[in-house]
């Protein structure tokens, strides 16, 4: 987090040499911190001095004795905390006066550290203050991404509830304005656009409703030994028809039934969306071959097919909410770009991993683990 | 036969059934219009094309396409009037990331428009953009 400045306020030149020499190497760190909080260490004689600095450009600790010559320790640190200025004080209490202390900690005061001090008993002030100040930094930068991540979500949301409301009522003022003549016929492909933007609409908030019981963790999750294998087969029974449409065929690869204790659903809902999405962008006359293996203490699960691909550039963004490859190829085929990202968070729970290997006009790879 | 002194405008968008109306709307107010339904088509477009006015979508293969093709396109030609569409706007905010914001707040459109408007307001600011563009020449 950089450097933490501290400013020493003392008459005696001694006392703010001294001080300078005890933190001039002193740095606080945390077990989990990636660098260490440093200081940068300014002084001046008089509490006049002080006070310019801390209304100009105030540092984040102001290490302040309290018998300076003209205005005193208190005097500032009631200025302090009457015009809310953001700096932590240390009061240096002279005469090791108990009253001093109890009333600079009531006026606003961090902490004090009577004089004399020992070296030991300076630093683990600072030490504390510093902690103080990094922790508040870090809650409050938190605060800020988590609002970020969240307004980011709603907006993106309502663009894509927007964006088909906007199209129906379109066609609608269309067909009511009778733009394109009297033969009903001629409206027809608006109606058929608008039944199916008002299908996608429904698929989002379907979609929406697992991503947010999956990431709220507030979906009752029921364990218990569920065959791969055949959830394998059921969500390829179910996405036949569109396969055949499309002249796809679709291979299982799994030489064993098997067993891993997991969410069914969860399970179903990983199978669904592989599947539809190896079909749906795929070409006709394609295949999507589905090979299922145990390894170690994980189940693997890998998806192929010889589809349309994607571009590397694009595979990182794949499980970002929202993102739907938008390509001439893609056009045509439907989505809500919730499907990966709800099949990440999935992966997530069971320790798993998800990668995926693509070549443009070749066909995608999605391969899986999950831990049992 | 078609007029050749129609006014040109290029419209990028990547919801199909937006496209669709809008070309419909705007050919109905008398202009000619030329699609692009990515912001890759509207750059390449733009290479060989000069239209008269461009309405921008925001958000297609990157959160802030719109301000990418305003940049380019006001870099080429600085006279063209450009409005930005987009679904989201009073309600939330912008929507473009906070990020992108910062970095491209100094890229001026003409005008914000929210895909909702109604159809006479946007032949209004597209007949306001073209009047000034032809008082300034």
């Amino acid at each position: 987090m950089g450097k933490l400045k501290i400013l020493v306020v003392d008459d005696e030149p001694g006392i703010c040499s001294g001080i300078k020499r005890i933190l001039s190497d002193f740095t606080v760190t945390y077990p989990f911190m990636e660098e260490n909080i440093e200081f940068e260490i300014d002084d001046v004689l008089t509490g006049e001095e002080a006070v310019d600095i801390i209304t100009t450009n105030p540092p984040e600790i102001l290490l302040l004795d309290n018998k300076l010559p003209g205005i005193s320790g208190v005097e500032i640190l009631e200025k302090i905390t009457k015009e809310h200025i953001n700096v932590l004080v240390i009061m240096i209490t002279s005469h090791a006066s108990i009253d001093i202390a109890v009333k600079a900690t009531a006026n606003g005061a961090f902490d004090f550290v009577p004089k004399p001090f020992t070296p030991q008993e300076l630093k683990s002030s600072v030490e504390n203050i510093a902690k103080h100040i990094y922790l508040k930094r870090m809650t409050k930068k938190m605060k800020v991404e988590g609002k970020q991540i969240r307004f980011q979500f709603l907006s993106v949301l309502s663009h894509e509830l927007k964006a088909p409301i906007n199209a129906i009522e379109g066609y609608l003022k269309i067909i009511k304005g009778k733009q394109v003549g009297d033969n009903i016929d001629s409206y027809i492909p608006m109606i058929d656009r608008s039944l199916a933007r008002i299908n996608g609409m429904r698929n989002l908030i379907m979609d929406l409703l697992d991503l947010t019981h999956i990431e709220a963790g507030k979906k009752k999750r029921e364990l218990k030994p569920v065959n791969i294998t055949k959830t394998a087969q059921i969500a390829i029974d179910t996405i036949e028809p569109l396969a055949i449409q499309m002249d796809i065929k679709i291979n299982l690869d799994a030489d064993n039934d098997f067993i891993i204790t997991a969410d069914p659903e969860e399970i179903e809902i990983i199978f669904n969306n592989l599947l539809s999405n190896a079909v749906k962008y795929n070409k006709k006359g394609g295949t999507v071959d589905c090979l299922i293996t145990e390894e170690n203490n994980s189940i693997k699960i890998s998806v192929s097919d010889t589809g349309i691909g994607m571009a590397q550039e694009d595979i990182p963004k794949l499980f970002k909410e929202f993102f739907r490859l938008k390509n001439e190829k893609t056009r045509s085929i439907t989505g809500t770009g919730l499907g990966l990202s709800i099949v990440k968070d999935i992966v997530q729970l069971y320790n798993g991993n998800i990668e995926v290997k693509s070549k443009i006009n070749q066909g995608s790879t999605f391969s899986l683990t999950l831990n049992k | 036969m078609e007029d050749i002194n129609k006014k040109t405008i290029l419209i990028a968008d990547d919801d199909y059934d937006y496209l669709f109306q809008m070309k419909m709307k705007i050919e109905g107010f008398g202009y000619r219009v030329v699609c692009a339904d990515s912001q890759k088509e509207a750059e390449n477009i733009i290479k060989t094309l000069k239209p008269d006015l461009a309405i921008f979508d925001l958000m297609m293969e990157n959160d802030d396409s719109g301000f990418i093709l305003c940049y380019r396109i006001k870099k080429l030609y600085p006279d063209v009037p450009i409005i930005i569409a987009t679904g989201v706007s009073a309600e939330a905010g912008y929507s473009f990331s906070l990020n992108s914001e910062k970095n491209k707040r100094w890229i001026k459109a003409d005008l914000y428009l929210d895909k909702g408007i109604r159809e006479d307001q946007i032949h209004k600011e597209i007949t306001r953009l073209l009047g000034l563009k032809d008082t300034k020449q």
